[in-house]
C-alpha cells in the first residue's frame, strides 16, 4: 500500500470564526476505500470540518494532502488562503460533495447538471460524458427523469439526482455533507440505498450524518466530535457499540 | 402591390390628414424608432454584462465608478442626458472641421449614444439584483466540482441570472421604447416625430397623437408578448411538474 | 465660482417649478392611484374594466405622446366646449390650458396608473383577519378603511410609492417640451445661448440627484414608521 498515495490526509486543522474556535485541531486519514462517519451534536463542528477539506471553507492552520500533494497556502491580510488557486481546483476535482440541500444547478437537467463539470473541468467529449450520465443516472434509478429539471424532481430524486454528478467526476473521494437531513422520512431509505451500494463497492467516502444505523453497518471508522475536538473515534463496534465517554453515551440515547 | 396601393388610395380618399404621404411619414417614423431602440438595447446588454460583474467586484476601484454610473445615469432624467450629449457635441469647438462631423451631425447618432448609456445602466443593475439571488447552494456546487471563478460565472451564474432578469428586463425594453419619444425633440424623426410634424401641419392633435399611441400600444403588446414567450421556454425549470 | 452668465435666477425659478410640478402631481396620482385601485378591486364588473383599461393605455403609450395629446388636444377640446357654451346658451367664457396645469394634469393622469398598481398589490397585501377582526369590533366600513386597512396598506404600498415617485421626479422633465419654463427648459435655452451646455445640465443633474437623494432618505424615515409592530422579520 505504500506506494499509492492516500486519496485524503488531513492535519491538525484549526478554524475560528471571530473569537469562537469551532474547530481545535482535527486530523483524519481516509485510505482508499475507506468510510468515515462524522457524527456529533450541531455546533460540534463536523459539517465545517467537511467543508474545510475541500476549502469551501478555509482553516487558519493544518494541513491538507489530496492523493499525496500538500496544498500550499500563503498569508494574507485577509488570513490563510490558498497559494495557488488552480491547485485548489484541481483538487476539488478529485473530491466531489454532496450537499444537504442538494445544490443542483436550477437552470439546468439532470442530465445537464451530471455532465456540466466533466465536460467544463475534466475536459470530457460531450458524447463520452453523456453515456456515462446515463448509466450513472440509471445506477441511482433516475434513467427515465434525465431531462427533467431540479424544481420537477422530489427531494429524494434530486438528491440521488446530485450522486450521479458527484460519482460522474469520478472522485477519489466523496464528501457527503448531512445527504438525508432536509428530506422527508419517506425518502431517506433510496438515497441511503444508493450510498450503501457505494460503499460496498470500495468507494472512499466521508459522511456527515445524523443516521446511526449508516454509521453502525457501513462505516469503517466513526468519529464522534464535540466542541470542535474528537472525543471517541474508531469502528463502529468500538464507538457505537460500547462507548466509553458519558457525552456519546448520551448523545446515542434514544430520543424520547 | 399595385393594386394594393390602390385599394389604400381609395380607402384614404375622404381623408385629408391620412394621405399615403403622412402614412409614410408615420412608417419611416417607426423604422427610426426601432432601429434607435434597437440598437441602443443591444450595446446596453452587451456593456451592462461587464459591468453588473464589476459592480459586485470587491475592489473599490472598480466597483465604485460603477456604481457612481448608474447612480448618475438612473438618477436623472434621459432628457437631460440626451441635451448633454447633444448640445454637448454640438458645442465642441472645431468638431465642425473633423471627419467625425460627418456621423454626429445628424442627432441619431448623440441620441444613440445617450440611450445606450441610459439603458445600460438600468440593465447593469437589474443584472446586479439577478446575479446577487444566485442560490448560494449552487455556488458552492461549482466551487466544490473545481470550477473557477470564469468558468463558474459562465456556466453557472449568468446563465441562471439572465433567466431570472427576464421580467425585469421586459419592462427595461418597454420603458426604452417609451423613452425614446424624447429623440423627436432633438428633430429627430421618429414615430412621435412624425406625429409632430402631421400635428402641426394639419393641427389636428387627435388624430396625430392618437395614431401614434396606437402604434406605441401595439408595440408594446408585441414586446410583452415576445417575453412572456421567452420566459416560458426559458423559466420552464422553476416550475415544478405538472402532474 | 462657475459662471452661470446671469442664468442663476431663472435657473432657481425652474427648479421650484420643477418642485412644484412634481409634489403636485403626485398628489394628483396618489388621488388616482387609490380610486383605481378601488375600481380595480371592485364587485361591479363595468369599474373593473374601467380601470383595467385606464392602466393598460396609460402604461402601453410613451409619456410625452400622453402629454402632447392632452396639452395640444386639450386646449381644442375645451375650445371645442366652450363654443358649444355660447352656441347653446350664449355664455362667452375663454379657457386657456396653462402648461403649469396641463403639466399636472398628464403626470399626475400617467402616474395614477402606475400607483393604482401599487395600491392595489398593497392593499390585497394585509390580512384579511385584520380586516375581520376590525368589523368584530363593531367598526364602521369607513373606520375600518381609515384606522386598519389604510396604515397596514401603506407599509406594503411604501417602496413602490418611492419608485414611482423617483421615475414621477425625472418625467417632469418633459414639460420643458411642451413650453413650460421647468429647469430643463432654463438649462436648454442657457446651453444654446452661452454655448456650454455642460455647466448647466451638470448643475440640472446634480439637482434632480440632490431632490431624489433627499426623498429616498424621506421614505426610509417614512418605512421605519409603518414598519412598527414588525421588527426584524421583513
Amino acid at each position: 500500500m505504500a506506494d499509492t498515495p492516500i486519496p485524503l490526509e488531513v492535519r491538525n486543522i484549526k478554524k475560528r470564526f471571530g473569537d469562537t474556535e469551532v474547530l481545535k485541531g482535527l486530523s483524519l486519514q481516509a485510505h482508499k476505500g475507506d468510510v468515515i462517519t462524522l457524527i456529533g451534536a450541531s455546533g460540534s463542528g463536523k459539517s465545517t470540518f467537511l467543508r474545510c477539506m475541500n476549502l469551501l471553507e478555509q482553516p487558519d492552520e493544518g494541513e491538507l494532502i489530496v492523493h499525496g500533494e500538500p496544498i500550499r497556502f500563503k498569508e494574507t491580510k485577509h488570513g490563510r488562503e490558498p497559494a495557488d488557486w488552480k491547485q485548489v481546483v484541481g483538487m476539488r476535482a478529485k473530491l466531489s460533495m454532496v450537499f444537504q440541500s442538494f445544490n443542483l444547478w436550477a437552470h439546468m437537467t439532470l442530465l445537464e447538471n451530471v455532465i456540466e463539470a466533466p465536460v467544463h473541468v475534466l475536459g470530457k467529449s460531450k458524447q463520452e460524458a453523456t453515456d456515462h450520465a446515463r448509466e450513472l443516472l440509471a445506477r441511482v434509478g433516475l434513467a427515465e427523469r434525465a431531462d427533467y429539471y431540479p424544481a420537477q424532481l422530489s427531494g429524494g430524486q434530486q438528491q440521488r439526482g446530485a450522486i450521479a454528478r458527484a460519482l460522474a467526476m469520478d472522485p477519489e473521494v466523496m464528501l457527503f455533507d448531512e445527504p438525508t437531513s432536509a428530506l422527508d422520512p419517506e425518502l431517506v431509505g433510496d438515497v441511503l440505498k444508493v450510498m450503501r451500494d457505494l460503499a460496498e463497492e470500495g468507494r472512499t467516502m466521508i459522511v456527515v450524518t445524523h443516521e446511526m444505523a449508516f454509521a453502525r453497518d457501513v462505516s469503517t471508522q466513526v468519529i464522534y466530535l464535540h466542541q470542535g475536538q474528537v472525543e471517541e473515534a474508531g469502528p463502529p463496534d468500538q464507538v457505537l457499540g460500547n462507548p466509553r465517554s458519558e457525552r456519546l453515551k448520551q448523545f446515542l440515547a434514544p430520543k424520547h | 402591390m399595385e393594386a394594393l396601393m390602390n385599394w389604400l388610395e381609395a380607402q384614404l380618399a375622404d381623408n385629408s390628414i391620412f394621405t399615403l404621404q403622412t402614412l409614410g411619414y408615420y412608417g419611416e417614423g417607426l423604422v427610426t424608432t426601432v432601429q434607435l431602440v434597437f440598437l441602443s438595447l443591444i450595446i446596453g446588454l452587451v456593456l451592462a454584462v461587464p459591468l453588473a460583474i464589476g459592480r459586485g467586484s470587491r475592489h473599490a476601484w472598480l466597483r465604485l465608478p460603477i456604481f457612481f454610473y448608474c447612480y448618475v445615469f438612473r438618477g436623472t432624467p434621459l432628457l437631460v442626458q440626451l441635451y448633454l450629449i447633444y448640445y454637448g457635441v454640438v458645442f465642441v469647438e472645431g468638431i465642425q472641421d473633423t471627419w467625425l462631423w460627418l456621423i454626429l451631425e445628424k442627432p441619431f447618432v448623440p441620441a444613440l449614444i445617450a440611450f445606450t448609456l441610459n439603458t445600460a445602466a438600468y440593465t447593469t443593475e437589474i443584472f446586479r439584483g439577478a446575479i446577487k439571488s444566485t442560490p448560494r447552494g449552487e455556488i458552492e456546487a461549482a466551487r466544490a466540482y473545481g470550477m473557477s471563478w470564469g468558468l463558474m460565472m459562465r456556466r453557472i451564474v449568468l446563465p441562471s441570472a439572465f433567466r431570472r432578469a427576464l421580467p425585469a428586463y421586459g419592462n427595461e425594453v418597454i420603458f426604452m421604447l417609451h423613452a425614446s419619444a424624447i429623440a423627436s425633440v432633438v428633430t429627430i424623426m421618429d414615430l412621435t416625430g412624425a406625429a409632430r410634424f402631421v400635428y402641426a401641419r394639419f393641427y389636428a392633435p387627435f388624430d396625430a397623437f392618437l395614431f401614434v399611441a396606437a402604434i406605441y400600444l401595439c408595440l408594446t403588446f408585441a414586446i410583452i408578448y415576445f417575453f412572456r414567450h421567452l420566459e416560458k421556454r426559458l423559466l420552464a425549470h422553476l416550475k415544478p411538474a405538472s402532474g | 465660482m462657475i459662471d452661470l452668465h446671469g442664468y442663476g435666477p431663472r435657473l432657481f425659478e425652474g427648479a421650484l417649478i420643477t418642485i412644484e410640478l412634481a409634489v403636485l402631481s403626485l398628489i394628483l396620482a396618489i388621488l388616482l392611484g387609490l380610486a383605481t385601485a378601488s375600481a380595480k378591486m371592485s364587485r361591479h364588473w363595468w369599474l373593473h374594466r374601467l380601470g383595467t383599461l385606464y392602466t393598460t393605455i396609460i402604461r402601453g403609450v410613451p409619456d410625452l405622446v400622453l402629454m402632447m395629446l392632452l396639452f395640444f388636444g386639450g386646449q381644442i377640446g375645451i375650445n371645442m366646449f366652450t363654443d358649444w357654451l355660447y352656441y347653446q346658451f350664449d355664455v362667452d367664457i375663454f379657457i386657456n390650458v396653462n402648461e403649469f396645469v396641463a403639466g399636472v394634469v398628464t403626470i399626475g393622469l400617467i402616474f395614477g396608473a402606475y400607483m393604482g398598481e401599487t395600491f392595489r398589490g398593497a392593499f390585497l397585501a394585509v390580512d384579511s383577519g385584520q380586516i375581520e377582526a376590525g368589523r368584530a369590533y363593531g367598526m364602521s366600513h369607513w373606520l375600518v378603511f381609515r384606522r386598519i386597512r389604510f396604515p397596514q396598506m401603506m407599509r406594503h404600498a411604501l417602496p413602490g410609492l418611492s419608485n414611482n415617485w423617483m421615475v414621477l421626479l425625472k418625467t417632469t422633465a418633459l414639460v420643458s417640451v411642451i413650453g413650460l419654463s421647468d429647469m430643463v427648459r432654463v438649462a436648454s435655452e442657457a446651453s444654446k445661448a452661452t454655448r456650454e451646455p455642460f455647466t448647466f445640465m451638470i448643475i440640472v443633474a446634480a439637482i434632480y440627484l440632490l431632490i431624489a437623494s433627499v426623498s429616498e432618505w424621506g421614505f426610509a424615515r417614512l418605512q421605519k414608521r409603518y414598519d412598527i409592530g414588525y421588527g426584524e422579520a421583513n
